[in-house]
Order: C-alpha cells, then sequence, then structure tokens
C-alpha cells in the first residue's frame, strides 16, 4: 500500500489556494511544452507565438476577442443553470436554436436595422430559452435527468439545422452549394472599436448577471435550490418556478449567443455555428468556480488560447489538432488541481511510527 | 430487401454496441464518462495506424484497446483519485480524443484499410444457424467482429448479474460506501471498469474506421459516441437492451439513404433526428415509470471518499 | 480460565483536519463478553469503532486481534480477521435482495440464488433471526434492515461484532429480540462491542464498559459494581442533575385542532390516516413512535408543505389545510419548524448565519433586489442569546457543531415569536449538555404559551418532557397517553400497533 494519507481540507487561506492554482497552470504548460517536444516542435517557440498570435497586433487581439464574446454569453447562460444544479450541457442546442430564430427573423421580415437586431435578439433569446424550459419543465415537474436530456436536444437542433441548410432553406443562388442565404445588411450587428458590439453586450451582461445572481431576491433562491432542494420547500419557495425561470434565462442567453454568431460572424445560419461553445463554456463556467465575475477572465484566458493555436495553425503549419491537445492537456491539469484545493496529501504518519519502532 | 437493410443495421449498430456497453459499464461502477467520443476517436485513429502498419487485424484491434483505455485511465485518475467533476472531465477528455485523432490522422488522411484486413472482416456465415429462414441472413451471415459483439453480450449478461464481480460492481455504482464497509475494493473495482468501457469504446471506434468506413477521414465517430451516452438509458443499463437499441439506432442511421433509394424521398437530417428524440422519451418514460430498478446507478457522479464525515 | 482477548487497542489517535476525535484511546475486549462503549455524542465511539473496521486509519498507536498486531488499509482485513461491524446509517444496496446484500464483497465467483437462500435459512435458525431472502431492501422496515446487517456480518464468518446506536430506531419489544439475540452470540464465543448512551440499555446487556469522553478513555468498569450516576458522571466530566423541568400546563381552547387528516405520499399510499388530536396553548404534546410511522408527513402536513388528501386542520379556528407555507405566513399564523434533516431541510448548510436567516425574512421584503442588513443584525443578536459558538456571522454553518447549528435553527424558528412550534428529534446528535439546552428553551416558549410539537425518539425523554404523548404506528394514531399514568413497556406496545385499557386519552 502507499504510505500516503489524504485528508480533507479545514480552510485554506485564499494566498495559498491562489499558490496551488497558479502552480497547476505552471505545471500544464511545462507537461504541454513537453507533449509539443515529443512531437516533434520546439515549445517555447509555440508558446510565444501563441501568445504573439493571440495579443501581438491590434487585428488579433480584436480576433481573440471574436472569440472571447460566444464563450463569455453562453458561460454565463451554463452559470445561471450551475448556480441552480441543474446541469444544463445544452448550450450548443440552445444556440443553434437562437440562431435559427434570429435568422427566421432576419430572412423572412424587412424591418430598419435597429428594430431588425432588437426582433432577431428577442426571437433568438426566446427561442434559446424554449429550447431550455423543455428540459426544465420535465425536471420541475417530474424530476426527470436533465444531463441526457439537454445532450440529446443539442443534436437535435443541429441536425434540425443541418436539414434547413441542405433542404428547405438552401439558397437556391449558391448553385448547388448547401448554405442559407446571407443575411442582407439590416441584419448584421455593427462594429465597435473593430470588433462587432457584441463584446459591449458581454460586459454588461457579465455585470447584469452578477447582481442578479448575487444580489436579488431571485437570485438568492436559485442559490438555495441548488444547495437544497428541501431547504427550498422548507422556506416555501416555488421550486418548479424557480427551475423554470433560471432556465429560460440561460436558454436564453445562450439563444442570444446563436444570434449574435448568425449576425455578426457567420452572417447567416449554418449547422456549424455554434462550434463546441456550449460545451466548452460548461469547462470554462466551471474553471470559474461558479462566479460571474471570474468568468470573464477564464473565458479570456481561454480565447486567448483558442486564437494562438489558430495562429500558429497558419503561421507555423502546426496542425490545429496540437491546439486541441494542448488545450485539453491544460485543462486536465487545472481541474486536477482542484484535488488539492479540497484535500491535503501527507504521507502517512501511522507507517513512519511503525518504521521507527522496528 | 427488408432482410439486406437489417443486416445491414447491425453492421451500423455494432460500433454503438460496443460503446454503449463500454459506458455501461462505467455507469455501474458509478461514473458517468462523457468522454465515450473522445475514446472512440483514440481507439479510431489507433487501430487504424496499426492495421495500415501490420496489415495484422489482431493487432489493430489490441491497438485500438489499449487506446481507449488509456483515454478512460486518465479520465479514472482524474474523476476517482483525484475526485474532479466527471461531467466536465469527460467532456475535456473528448476534446483531447478528437484533437490526438485528428493529430495522428494527418498524415494517414484519406488512405485506405490494407486489403487483408478487409478480407478478415468479410462476412462469414455460420454454419447451421446462416441457414434459418431470415433470421440466419440478419444475424448470422456477418464478419467475425459482429459475432464477437454477440458474444461480448453475452459475456457481460452473465457477467453483471450472475456473479459475484458482477453482483459488487453493481454495489459500488448503487453505494459506494456500503459496498466498501462489505469489503469490495472500490477503488480498483472503478479502474477496472471504468478501462473496460474505455477499451470497449475504443473498439466500436476501430470498427467505425477499419471496417464500416475503411478510409481514413475527418470526423469519422460523427457523434456515435454521444448516441451510445443516451443508449445507455435507452437500455436502462442492460446489456441485452442496450444490443437491441444498437441495432435499432444503427439502423435509423441508414434508414434515409435506403428509403431515398426506393424513391421515398426523406431527408437523412430528419431521420437522424429519431434517435436523440427516442433517447428523450425514453428518458421521461423511464421517470414517469419511477421502477427504482430502472434507475441509474443511485452513486452515479458522487466521488467516493471513505474518510468523509 | 483466563479469557481470550480478542480486542486490544493501544494509545489511538485520530484527528479529522484540526478536530482531535481520539487521542491515546484504550480499550481491552474479551471474547465472550458484550462490552459497552459509552459516552456522549462526539465523544469519539464511531470513530473508534471505524478504525476497529477499517474505515478510518489511526494517526498512531496499535490494534491488536486475537494477540496478533494487525493494520488495516481497507474493511476488507477488517472482514478478514473476522470483524464485522453494524454502522448507524445502514449500509446496505437499496435496490438489492437480502441475499444480495448479505453475499456482496464475499469471495467465490458464480451467484447461485438457491444456494444463497439455503445458506441464509441456516444462519436465522441458528441465531433466532427472521428475514424474507427475496425481499428488497426498499421495501425493508428499519428492524429487518437491521437484521440484515447482523446476517450480512455473521454470514462473514464474525467473531467480532460491533453495532453502533443499534437501539436508537427499535421499539422496546425489537430491542428485547436484538438483545436476546446478542446474548445468543455471547454464548456462542464472539466477542460484540456496542456503542450507546443510553445507560439502562448498558446496564442491562453489557458485561463491561468503557467510558469516552471528548476522544479519551476515561475509564474500564465492570457493569455490576458500577451505579448509573456515576456513570454519567464520567462521560459529562461532572455531577449533573438529569432531571427535566415539566411546568404546568393550562388547558383552555385548543391552538391546534386536527381532524380526520389522511395523507398520502408518492413512497407510502397510506402516509397518514384518519389523524385527530388537539394542540393546547402552553403545552409539549409528544410524537412516539418507530421512524417512519408518519412522524415527517404529519410535521410536513401542518407546516403547509405537504398536500393532504382529506381532513382540516383549524389554527384558532381557521382551516389552514391546503395553504402554503406562504399563504400561512400572509394570513399571520406564527408557526415555526424543525425538520429532522436541519441542515438538508431547515438550513442550507454552505451558507453562513446570515444567509440562513433570509430564508425566513426574505419572502417579506419589498422589491426585487436582496437586503442583508436586519438579517445580519438578527443573526448577531441570536449568537450572543444563545451563545452559539461561531468565528463570526459569515462562517458557513456547516461547519459548526451539532448543538451550535441546532441552536442557530431553533433561534431563527424562535426569534419569529410562534404561536405553535413543531420540533422533529431536535435533540438528535446533540451531547447531553447541548440538549438539555434545547429542552430548557422548549420548556421556556411552553411558558410564554406556545403549544409545542415534539417528534422524540427516547422515551424516557418523552416521558419526562411531554404533557401528553400520541403514539404513531404505520401512519395510524394508535393512542394519546398520559405519561404519568403508563410505563414505556405501553408505549411499545402502542408503537408496534397494539392497544391499551388504562391512561388513554382522546
Amino acid at each position: 500500500m502507499i504510505p500516503l494519507k489524504i485528508v480533507k481540507r479545514d480552510d485554506l487561506p485564499r494566498n495559498k489556494a491562489m499558490l496551488i492554482r497558479i502552480a497547476s497552470v505552471a505545471l500544464s504548460i511545462a507537461f504541454a511544452g513537453l507533449v509539443i517536444a515529443l512531437l516533434g516542435y520546439n515549445p517555447i517557440t509555440i508558446f510565444t507565438s501563441m501568445v504573439k498570435g493571440a495579443l501581438g497586433t491590434k487585428i488579433r487581439v480584436q480576433q481573440t476577442t471574436l472569440k472571447a464574446i460566444p464563450l463569455l454569453i453562453t458561460s454565463l447562460g451554463i452559470l445561471v443553470a450551475f448556480k441552480m444544479k441543474f446541469w444544463n450541457i445544452g448550450g450548443e442546442g440552445q444556440i443553434m436554436m437562437g440562431a435559427f430564430a434570429a435568422s427566421a427573423v432576419a430572412l423572412n421580415l424587412n424591418l430598419p436595422k435597429p428594430l431588425m437586431l432588437l426582433s432577431m435578439a428577442v426571437a433568438a433569446m426566446v427561442m434559446g430559452g424554449l429550447w431550455a424550459f423543455i428540459p426544465a419543465f420535465f425536471k420541475a415537474k417530474m424530476g426527470t435527468n436533465e444531463t441526457i436530456f439537454t445532450l440529446m436536444l443539442n443534436y437535435l437542433a443541429i441536425k434540425f439545422v443541418t436539414y434547413l441548410q441542405y433542404g428547405p432553406w438552401k439558397d437556391p443562388a449558391a448553385q448547388g452549394f448547401p448554405k442559407i442565404a446571407t443575411f442582407s445588411k439590416e441584419a448584421i450587428l455593427p462594429s465597435v472599436g473593430g470588433v462587432h458590439m457584441g463584446w459591449i453586450i458581454a460586459l454588461i451582461l457579465v455585470v447584469l448577471v452578477y447582481v442578479f445572481l448575487n444580489h436579488t431576491k431571485k437570485g438568492y433562491e436559485i442559490s438555495v435550490v441548488g444547495e437544497s432542494i428541501e431547504t427550498a420547500r422548507y422556506a416555501g419557495m416555488n421550486i418548479s418556478s424557480v427551475i423554470i425561470i433560471s432556465m429560460l434565462l440561460s436558454g436564453g442567453l445562450c439563444g442570444l449567443t446563436g444570434m449574435i454568431q448568425a449576425s455578426a460572424v457567420e452572417k447567416t445560419l449554418s449547422a456549424s455555428l455554434s462550434a463546441n461553445y456550449g460545451f466548452t463554456a460548461i469547462i470554462t463556467t466551471w474553471l470559474a468556480g461558479l462566479n460571474a465575475i471570474a468568468t470573464l477572465f477564464v473565458c479570456v484566458a481561454f480565447a486567448i488560447l483558442v486564437q494562438g493555436g489558430n495562429y500558429i495553425q497558419i503561421s507555423m503549419q502546426v496542425p490545429a489538432s496540437v491546439a486541441d491537445m494542448i488545450q485539453a492537456i491544460i485543462l486536465f491539469f487545472v481541474l486536477g488541481s482542484e484535488f488539492f484545493l479540497q484535500y491535503k496529501v501527507t504521507f502517512h504518519k501511522y507507517f513512519k511510527v511503525k518504521k521507527e519502532a522496528k | 430487401m427488408l432482410v439486406g437493410f437489417l443486416a445491414a443495421a447491425i453492421i451500423a449498430g455494432t460500433p454503438l454496441l460496443f460503446a454503449t456497453l463500454g459506458e455501461i459499464f462505467s455507469e455501474k461502477a458509478g461514473h458517468l464518462n462523457l468522454g465515450v467520443e473522445g475514446m472512440m476517436y483514440m481507439g479510431a485513429i489507433v487501430g487504424f495506424i496499426v492495421g495500415l502498419n501490420t496489415h495484422n487485424p489482431i493487432l489493430a484491434m489490441l491497438g485500438a484497446v489499449f487506446a481507449g483505455s488509456a483515454g478512460a485511465l486518465l479520465y479514472a485518475f482524474l474523476t476517482v483519485s483525484l475526485r474532479v467533476n466527471q461531467t466536465v472531465c469527460g467532456l475535456t477528455l473528448t476534446i483531447f480524443g478528437e484533437g490526438f485523432a485528428s493529430f495522428l490522422g494527418q498524415r494517414v488522411m484519406g488512405s485506405i484499410v490494407p486489403g487483408d484486413i478487409k478480407s478478415f472482416f468479410v462476412a462469414r456465415p455460420i454454419p447451421l444457424l446462416s441457414s434459418i429462414p431470415y433470421i440466419g441472413e440478419i444475424f448470422f451471415k456477418q464478419d467475425v467482429f459482429v459475432y464477437f459483439g454477440y458474444l461480448t453480450i453475452i459475456l457481460a449478461t452473465y457477467y453483471l448479474f450472475r456473479t459475484k464481480k458482477g453482483l459488487n460492481l453493481r454495489a459500488v455504482g448503487e453505494s459506494a460506501a456500503a459496498a466498501d464497509a462489505s469489503g469490495i475494493n472500490v477503488t480498483l473495482y472503478k479502474y477496472a471498469h471504468i478501462l473496460l468501457g474505455g477499451a470497449l469504446c475504443g473498439l466500436g471506434g476501430a470498427y467505425m474506421s477499419l471496417v464500416t468506413v475503411p478510409v481514413w477521414q475527418e470526423h469519422i465517430i460523427a457523434g456515435r459516441g454521444w448516441i451510445a451516452v443516451a443508449l445507455v438509458i435507452f437500455a436502462s443499463w442492460n446489456p441485452i437492451k442496450a444490443m437491441l437499441g444498437a441495432f435499432l439506432f444503427g439502423g435509423l442511421s441508414i434508414l434515409g439513404f435506403r428509403l431515398q433509394s426506393m424513391g421515398i424521398r426523406i431527408s437523412q437530417y430528419l431521420i437522424d433526428m429519431l434517435p436523440y428524440a427516442a433517447t428523450i422519451i425514453i428518458v421521461i418514460i423511464s421517470t414517469r415509470k419511477n421502477k427504482k430498478e430502472d434507475m441509474p446507478p443511485a452513486d452515479l457522479n458522487n466521488p467516493y471518499f471513505r474518510e468523509e464525515r | 480460565m483466563e479469557p481470550v482477548i480478542a480486542i486490544e487497542m493501544k494509545n489511538i489517535s485520530k484527528a479529522f483536519g484540526s478536530v482531535k476525535a481520539n487521542e491515546n484511546v484504550n480499550l481491552t475486549v474479551f471474547n465472550g463478553e458484550i462490552h459497552a462503549l459509552l459516552g456522549e455524542n462526539g465523544a469519539g465511539k464511531s470513530t473508534l469503532m471505524s478504525m476497529l473496521s477499517g474505515i478510518y486509519t489511526p494517526d498512531s498507536g496499535s490494534i491488536s486481534i486475537l494477540g496478533k498486531e494487525v493494520e488495516f488499509s481497507s474493511p476488507k482485513d477488517s472482514i478478514a480477521l473476522g470483524i464485522g461491524m453494524i454502522h448507524q446509517h445502514f449500509k446496505l444496496v437499496d435496490v438489492m435482495t437480502a441475499k444480495e446484500n448479505m453475499v456482496m464483497g464475499s469471495k467465490g465467483i458464480a451467484l447461485r440464488g438457491k444456494q444463497l437462500t439455503k445458506e441464509m435459512q441456516a444462519i436465522c435458525d441458528r441465531y433466532g433471526l427472521d428475514i424474507k431472502p427475496d425481499k428488497k431492501v426498499y421495501e425493508m422496515s428499519v428492524g429487518e434492515k437491521q437484521t440484515l446487517e447482523i446476517i450480512k456480518v455473521l454470514y462473514r464468518g464474525a467473531k467480532i461484532l460491533i453495532l453502533d446506536e443499534p437501539t436508537a430506531v427499535l421499539t422496546p419489544q425489537e430491542i428485547k429480540r436484538l438483545f436476546a439475540i446478542l446474548r445468543n452470540m455471547k454464548e456462542q464465543g464472539c466477542a460484540i462491542v456496542i456503542i450507546t448512551h443510553k445507560l439502562n440499555e448498558v446496564m442491562e446487556i453489557s458485561d463491561r464498559i468503557t467510558v469516552l469522553r471528548r476522544g479519551q478513555s476515561i475509564e474500564t468498569v465492570e457493569t455490576r459494581d458500577v451505579e448509573v450516576s456515576r456513570l454519567i458522571e464520567m462521560m459529562v466530566g461532572k455531577k449533573v442533575d438529569l432531571a427535566l423541568e415539566k411546568p404546568h400546563c393550562c388547558q383552555d381552547t385548543p391552538l391546534l385542532k386536527v381532524d380526520g387528516l389522511y395523507v398520502s405520499t408518492k413512497e407510502n399510499k397510506h402516509a397518514l390516516e384518519d389523524i385527530n388530536f388537539d394542540l393546547f396553548p402552553g403545552e409539549i404534546l409528544g410524537v412516539a413512535g418507530v421512524a417512519g410511522s408518519g412522524q415527517k408527513e404529519i410535521c410536513e402536513t401542518i407546516a403547509g408543505l405537504l398536500p393532504a388528501e382529506k381532513g382540516r386542520i383549524f389554527f384558532e379556528n381557521a382551516n389552514i389545510l391546503g395553504k402554503t407555507p406562504r399563504d400561512i405566513i400572509r394570513l399571520g399564523i406564527r408557526m415555526g419548524f424543525i425538520p429532522e434533516d436541519r441542515l438538508g431541510m431547515g438550513l442550507v448548510g454552505s451558507m453562513d448565519m446570515v444567509h440562513n436567516m433570509i430564508l425566513r425574512d426574505y419572502p417579506n421584503q419589498p422589491g426585487f433586489f436582496l437586503r442583508r442588513k436586519e438579517s445580519t443584525k438578527k443573526a448577531e443578536r441570536l449568537v450572543e442569546q444563545l451563545e452559539i459558538l461561531t468565528p463570526n456571522v459569515h462562517h458557513p454553518i456547516k461547519k459548526l457543531s451539532g448543538g451550535n447549528i441546532q441552536k442557530v435553527l431553533l433561534g431563527r424558528e424562535i426569534d419569529s415569536n410562534p404561536k405553535v412550534l413543531i420540533t422533529a428529534y431536535p435533540a438528535r446528535g446533540l451531547d447531553i449538555g447541548a440538549s438539555y439546552k434545547i429542552y430548557d428553551l422548549l420548556n421556556e416558549q411552553k411558558k410564554r404559551g406556545v403549544g409545542v410539537l415534539f417528534i422524540g425518539e427516547d422515551l424516557d425523554v418523552l416521558m419526562a418532557l411531554c404533557d401528553r404523548i400520541m403514539v404513531f404506528c404505520g401512519g395510524k394514531m394508535t393512542g394519546i397517553v398520559n405519561p404519568e399514568e403508563i410505563t414505556k413497556e405501553d408505549i411499545g406496545l402502542l408503537m408496534a400497533g397494539g392497544s391499551l385499557e388504562k391512561g388513554v386519552q382522546s
């Protein structure tokens, strides 16, 4: 038997916790470097060019911001659900359905720009919210497991959009290429400072979600339901309504991501629009410790990683998959380090005493 | 016509069968592993590369077993020993597995499975059994890997419900604390079955790259790992039902093209929605019935720490 | 003949973080004896036994079994040496049958159903036990579950048996049967350790007693040479007066009137059947019954958390049945409820005192935003009034001791000046000092004219504290009795579904 003793920590001073977190990130980068070296690349050049590629010039910073926006808004949506311990892993589907609703508005209505964008956003949030409402309803009324339910709804949404793209919504002007028509100018989000205005929306939402969760009665109810359904029942809360409201909000935020991506990035609807943001957001939300402000920083860090990965792919001919693997390795380390925040590992005194006795 | 379709459904369902069975083992040990897709990718690429270089189907499959369980080992270390959140860890494993396959796959992109392997996986009718009308045509004129699938399901069922080890495994998933107090080595059981699950997912992936598609291409697994996760619920953690579900969903995945070839115009993309919709309905129905035996293992997703007070 | 030493634990220490659960504890148990491990809640009894069963590993010290020094790294090692432990919270798998639970973890490959049934029958016959081999655990009563735990331990050939608070959930009659089984096993040479804090049971069953206090072993004595008062002194560390005050109660018009109440839940179709009783101002009405006889349901129905099938509940002549907790507050009815599961229902463990006060305060706050100021003041006031030990009011309450957690809950509920106070097992898991503090607080409420519904499990306490005792069995009320006029055995009879001639009131 390994003479290790694992003890649950009572309380960890903040600076020590910070130290463990920093150490884990440093270790993960070192390990990722080792992997890169094994794959036959120079880790130092790879890392420096990743940073350069993400932050080196104004355009690259803009590119990084572009990656951070959808991730951040989706993470905020996921956060509202996770606070209630509702495992919404349906972000992908909610993004898709939001994008679908926004596209339906953009492609079929003829409105002046501000009104158009507003209707698209509202439609997207309602649709994303509804897509999240379905599992929330069944969870609230019947206690149905939401993890699998939301996961399945992702695929329904993606397949549905694929169907539209290859079928009824296929652009006849695209000469047989399976794509949906590009939006008109009225349906495209304006830029502010070189990046579409989604970044302003995202920052406002960080503050709103933070205040909502920490300083409102509804936010308090969400936390209580998350900690203990029985206590919420005892306190006379209407649990079904708390679940449904917070999931409408969660799905609504994800839906908004869909609208922003369709309007400002893709400028149309496509089956690859959600680009795994719904899944990545689960990881970022978790790493941020379910805190809205921390989510901002984690998402930016993540965007740097993604943008840096894209950059080395172009500039150094390193396959994108290497960046994916680096991402995963860093994640594994940071996730693993959570253990050391909660438990203390020491060599077993009991066995030491035994040895001395002999 | 129908017989041909059903026989093809079995081939399409075989990767799902292995992956679903793998996830059943993992969940019976109390671990929801959402890294099935990633482990299938790892098995698919390693199996493919080994096959390409050795021309040996057995070695290729062993390579896939190794790759799948390596991915599972990572997951097991993080979730069992370090008690990391299972959902997040599984998702990360999927990202990792896809990246891993995509990276290794660069050099073999578009390569075709060697002839000796292809010929190993041709249909080999089983004498007597294959002459049963209809049944024989559908089930017993398949390749060896499909037969291996039947065998695995039978063994898994026996193991889970007729042996003490299987009973112990179910106890671990239902209540790790009770299992531990009964003298069951909880950590060992968890590791062993998460790894076994990974190995089976790897096999399912390799069947995709070596037999179903026989060419290496990006996104070869195409969400089958997620269907497997859904199938586990569909099958209420029962290997036999998992097999039926896998063949059913396999059939659905090829139904659209069949119908189109018959002149019925219906989009495959709409049919593709059916397995997911079916799973949702199953999830709802099983909650409604509220039968304790059909519920997920009670300790699923809970980390276990013996000295927890 | 020299008795054989079955267990010898020397200088055992074990700490959880900064809490020293055991410090240099010594214990010696002989074959063929029933040894009681006596101590208050939190004295370290369960921790000590968990080290003997391999659940915890000691920080230092040595354990010898039958004269041989051993080291356990898991329960498996302990089982292999013939040690079997029956935990207070049963370690059984709900969806499995009795025989599956019995065999799990044992050696071998094939699972042979018929043979297992036979083996189970053989054990039952030998020790006079009774159980259905194919019954699922989730269908079993508490008593059956305990029998199954005992069979499980015997099946593994245990010669050393440890029982952690085995009588806590049993009726007096079931306790008698359990004791008969234990005596039978003792005759067959087993060593038995029984953990308890109930003195009368210790005196009845044990041969020797080891007392633990604050993690240390105080003394080991022969049962026949010791007085109860001396044991209490050893447990608590000082002489204590255990007499409970019972202020006279004046009954006039009922405060709460429950009339023909029927409740069914998802798990239990007949959770409550035809319940009728009155609760008067200034009285403590006790509720006795085996765990799961409908206690939880009656509390929750009165508090408005559980819908009833039919019946009426009058609060000062207004029918409150069918009203939600929010409605009840809005009607100006002041009711306090201390649920059985404090951290899981009455409080939020991971939140601090302030946010646990908010749980009651926030519905009355106007507007959209959460106000913390008033609740912070209330929390600070309670800390002072009830002498709650906490670093500050912003400390997660689950890190407080059991007694302090209960003070937070009771304090919050009393602070709203309730007219009716519903309390379920308010002293469970608390040490003697803390328990009596809680009883005093309840008596204080009674003197103020509050009607208290007291769900209890310790019949001695129920009889000493309550003005009347209502007995439940399987969701039915089997009688309301005056504790002055009957015995504990009479209550036990009612708990098992019997009926009485004397002392019954309506």
